[in-house]
């Protein structure tokens, strides 16, 4: 058995580790030390509570972590990188489910003796551990499900859905207070498990509400809500480790969030309300054709491409879908064998995650250093030669600059027009997620690549 | 179908209508193709590379005449030439039936179907189709060749140990296809290039490639007329132009002008007063020539020297660089020949419903269905649309102090208010928490933007600390908390192990 000191000595190292492991994210030579900083932290955190606390059970704990780590291990080694936005979320679920579940044996445990104000704020930790908890939880499920495809990507938008939030949160608030003044009396488990399932329902409501294009900030969001949940339970433990460790990580998904709100000019609130442009501008689907699009063959591309001397590649959700990342990179080999200078542009929102775009690419060993982020390539666009958008819409619209009622005016957009030629690799006409249609296919230097975007760059890596 | 390629007729002619890669391609789309011999040997193309493309090479013109479906020229066809045309046939070339009306109904006569390059009309679509755009962007850059020609001069600045060289001043007038190959071509020698055009929107174009537009301080009046030309102008207009072109033949060295109205002779631009006015050796270029000149004393086909000025009035520069014209005209035939052939099956289709062919073909099956119905494209954008507004919020107010000072002390008062009633230890507890939240807040926001699908898995693997919160409750005595608990450290288990290998996995694939 460690002494109190010695596990409190171990918390703070773990504290710092943690804290170093995300600093060591500032950039990519420092951060595979900042994993092992994280791991490190885990380790002697769990190692000492282990010995300094755990005092039977031995056999179980070790089975349980066991079964635990190998199955976490089987998902990491199996994921592919499209799928990691799903990954990402099934993990936050388990968080949620980890501060409900410890909430609720906190509650039940007998040898808790709290008296007077102290009894009432434990109560109101616990109660609000297991309410963030259960948001995180159910939240997650139906986020998980919407990047796996299982449940559709469309926002489910119920009638009068704000009062039913509003209704919502006022039954959690007096169930609260219910729960408090039963509990003081050595009952409460009512209210808790009623509240418990609202608690569920509208983190289920609240995601559904959310349309596919959203995601990067609901997932931030619910890496952030995970975060927050670990610092309830840490009130509710009297735990530091805890509550520093879930502060760290509810600002840093709070931060994301509101990184990807920024780059969709949109507020925090109006997303997490749900729904696109339901108070839209009447311009949303106007304006039908605006001109004639110029369609062009994969040999064509290709001739173009090899004639640059700039090239940007501007990806979007379409690569990830139509897994065309590898042929992606094979292109960016063979021009920058050719001398091609060739970079790749990338909006904070492309994909389904904040920096899915970066490991889409990483995994297809695109050296990271050719990878720009859209402010620091925006400047950039009037040297280039060739852009290639692929499967990209709404963050290549001028519209956003050039169109003030449009519902996505004021995004900041990758200003791929302002280059020499755009080639567009698009299945079809259709308009991107904000359902705006995009004046740039109907630009005079922008020519279509009609087809499947994988299918299409292997015509045009086989033509170069 | 067969397609034919007779040889030009035309004294001087040297392009072909057909290169061998081009009629390769045509092969590609299901036609067969003949070649007359020795067609492109003045453009370089020797009858081998045509036999090698998979072309049959055919010895008399007649013979090309006869046999084909369909008649690919670059010049209009002479009267020996449309005799031999029949009904059925279908002949591509330039025709310019608004200058040549009898042509037109020769050729009408013939009951063969006509379709002219020089009417294609000017829509995106079928700028790959664009012959004249394609021939006025060569005859610009041979203009500055020939300029060069018979400057004494180099085109560009340089200190030399012999003494500074100025560069040549180089005056651009009318901006169109022509205008553009010119300034490029002369900007690329090194000389300093200006240009003039009466259409406004076009100033973009100039100064994008490093020349100097000059304006005349006219506000209401736009130069562009339908569908891409300029049109003319008023009097006033007219006026102080000459006066801008006066002024600048004193200055510049070489003057390039491409000035046409459609349908109308070429503006006169340059005086001969003006032409007097120039230094000695400097030399005019005249692209109008064939449409009168833009300057008085053009002779077209001639290079005179007038007052010490050479005045270049050449019609065939497009001929002049035979090689490059024919690939391109080639090109722009093919082009029209896909389109033609929906079913990339060697079957001809006229489809006049296309407002591409119905604007190209001037007569079909005894029938002159010149001019089309006129499209109205030009590359300005509508007058009535105002500029839209700026949509970046350039005038965000100034933040008024009162907004964060009330904020502040709202919450200020929340923290004493939760500390009048918390107790000490949840004081203490929540002093670490919001110490915890300013120094995440500060780490990541120095995390890259690349690495934030890595920091999100990292997060969420530490958060998974709540393991802590399971070990501290499974040794209870509780049978039913033992067992939560234990389930707790297995789901957050997997947490921690998935979490922190799958971001091992992927900050291992970056890589430089």
């Amino acid at each position: 058995m460690l002494s109190a000191g010695v596990l409190t000595a171990a918390y703070i190292a773990a504290t710092i580790l943690f804290i170093l492991a995300l600093g060591g994210l500032s950039n990519q030579e420092t951060a595979r030390r900042g994993n092992w900083y994280g791991i490190a932290g885990m380790a002697i955190a769990v190692l000492a509570t282990i010995f300094g606390v755990v005092s039977q059970n031995y056999g179980i704990l070790a089975g349980a972590m066991l079964i635990g780590a190998v199955i976490g291990l089987a998902l990491a080694r199996r994921v592919q990188m499209t799928q990691m936005p799903e990954l990402v979320a099934i993990l936050h679920s388990l968080v949620g489910l980890g501060a409900v579940l410890v909430g609720f044996a906190t509650f039940l445990d007998p040898e808790s003796h709290y008296e007077g104000v102290e009894k009432t704020i434990h109560d109101i930790e616990i109660y609000i551990g297991v309410l963030i908890g259960a948001i995180t939880f159910s939240g997650s499920v139906i986020a998980f499900g919407k990047l796996s495809g299982r449940i559709g990507g469309k926002p489910m938008l119920l009638p009068a859905r704000h009062w039913l939030n509003l209704g919502l949160l006022l039954a959690a608030i007096w169930f609260g207070r219910e729960f408090v003044v039963q509990s003081a009396g050595g009952d409460g488990m009512i209210p808790l498990v009623v509240m418990t399932v609202i608690a569920l329902l509208f983190g289920i409501h609240m995601v559904m509400a959310i349309g596919g294009a959203d995601m990067p900030v609901v997932v931030s969001m619910l890496n952030s809500y995970s975060g927050w949940a670990a610092s309830a339970t840490g009130f509710m433990l009297s735990n530091d480790l805890l509550i520093v460790t879930g502060a760290l990580v509810g600002s840093s998904g709070a931060i994301l969030s509101y990184i990807m709100c920024r780059a969709m000019n949109r507020r925090f609130l109006a997303v997490i309300a749900g729904g696109f442009g339901t108070a839209g501008g009447a311009a949303a689907a106007g304006g039908g054709e605006q001109g004639e699009v110029v369609p062009i063959e994969a040999a064509e591309t290709a001739a173009l491409l090899a004639d640059a001397k700039e090239v940007m590649i501007v990806p979007g959700y379409g690569m990830a879908v139509a897994q065309a990342q590898h042929t992606v990179y094979e292109i960016t080999k063979a021009l920058r064998e050719k001398k091609v200078n060739v970079r790749f542009g990338i909006h904070p929102v492309a994909g389904r995650m904040p920096g899915h775009m970066n490991v889409l690419l990483a995994e297809a060993k695109v050296p990271y250093d050719i990878v720009f982020e859209m402010d620091e390539v925006n400047d950039d666009f009037p040297d280039v030669d060739v852009s290639i958008v692929i499967g990209a819409n709404d963050i290549v619209n001028p519209s956003a600059q050039e169109v003030p009622d449009s519902p996505i005016a004021g995004m900041p957009v990758l200003e791929v027009w302002n280059g020499k030629t755009t080639i567009v690799l698009k299945r079809s006409m259709a308009t991107g997620y904000a359902g705006v249609q995009n004046p740039l296919f109907f630009k005079e230097n922008t020519r279509m690549l009609f087809g499947d975007a994988k299918d299409s760059l292997d015509a045009v890596l086989k033509a170069l | 179908m067969q397609i034919g390629v007779p040889k030009e007729t035309h004294a001087g002619e040297k392009r072909v209508a057909s290169t061998p890669d081009v009629a390769a391609q045509l092969i590609g789309l299901g036609y067969r193709v003949a070649i007359e011999s020795g067609a492109g040997t003045r453009a370089s193309f020797s009858d081998e590379a045509y036999e090698r493309a998979g072309c049959e090479i055919v010895e008399s013109s007649g013979d090309v005449w006869d046999r084909s479906d369909i008649v690919l020229k670059v010049r209009s066809p002479d009267a020996a030439e449309t005799r031999r045309l029949r009904a059925g046939q279908t002949l591509v070339s330039f025709v310019w039936p608004g200058q040549n009306a009898e042509l037109l109904s020769e050729l009408t006569n013939t009951g063969a179907t006509v379709l002219a390059m020089d009417s294609v009309p000017r829509i995106s679509r079928a700028q790959k189709m664009d012959a004249l755009s394609s021939m006025a962007n060569i005859g610009g850059y041979r203009a500055v060749v020939e300029a060069a020609q018979h400057f004494g001069r180099f085109f560009t600045g340089q200190i030399t140990a012999a003494g500074k060289i100025p560069p040549a001043k180089v005056l651009v007038i009318g901006a169109g296809v022509a205008g553009l190959a010119a300034i490029g071509a002369a900007r690329s020698m090194g000389a300093i290039v200006r240009a003039f055009d009466t259409r406004p929107e076009v100033k973009e174009q100039v100064e994008s490639m490093d020349a100097e537009f000059l304006m005349l301080e006219f506000e209401d009046e736009d130069g562009s007329g339908e569908g891409g030309y300029a049109k003319v102008m008023s009097d006033e207009f007219i006026k102080a132009e000459m006066a801008l072109f006066a002024e600048q033949a004193r200055d510049v060295d070489i003057i390039i002008t491409t000035a046409l109205i459609p349908g109308k002779p070429a503006p006169r631009l340059i005086t001969a007063e003006m032409v007097a006015s120039m230094k000695d050796g400097s030399v005019i270029v005249d692209l109008a020539a064939e449409q009168g000149g833009n300057c008085e004393l053009t002779a077209p086909n001639e290079v005179v020297v007038e007052h010490g000025v050479s005045i270049v009035g050449y019609t065939d520069l497009p001929s002049r660089l035979a090689t490059q014209s024919s690939q391109l005209y080639a090109t722009n035939l093919r082009h029209l020949l896909t389109d033609m052939t929906p079913e990339k099956d060697g079957k001809l289709v006229l489809d006049l419903e296309d407002e591409v062919i119905r604007g190209a073909t001037i007569c079909t099956g005894g029938e002159t269905i010149w001019p089309p119905p006129a499209p109205k494209l030009s590359a300005a954008p509508p007058k009535a649309e105002p500029a839209p507004a700026p949509v970046a919020e350039k005038a965000a107010p100034k933040r008024s102090f009162v907004g964060p000072l009330v904020t502040m002390l709202a919450g200020g008062l929340a923290l004493l208010g939760l500390g009048a009633v918390a107790p000490p230890s949840f004081m203490a507890h929540f002093t670490v928490f919001v110490l915890a939240c300013f120094v995440g807040y500060m780490v990541i926001w120095n995390v890259t933007p690349a690495l934030h699908t890595p920091l999100m898995s990292v997060t969420n693997a530490i958060s998974s600390i709540i393991i802590i919160g399971a070990l501290l409750q499974i040794s209870s005595g509780d049978e039913l908390i033992m067992w939560i608990a234990a389930f707790t450290v297995l789901i957050t288990s997997v947490n921690i192990a998935g979490g922190f290998a799958v971001t091992r996995r992927m900050l291992g694939m970056f890589r430089k």
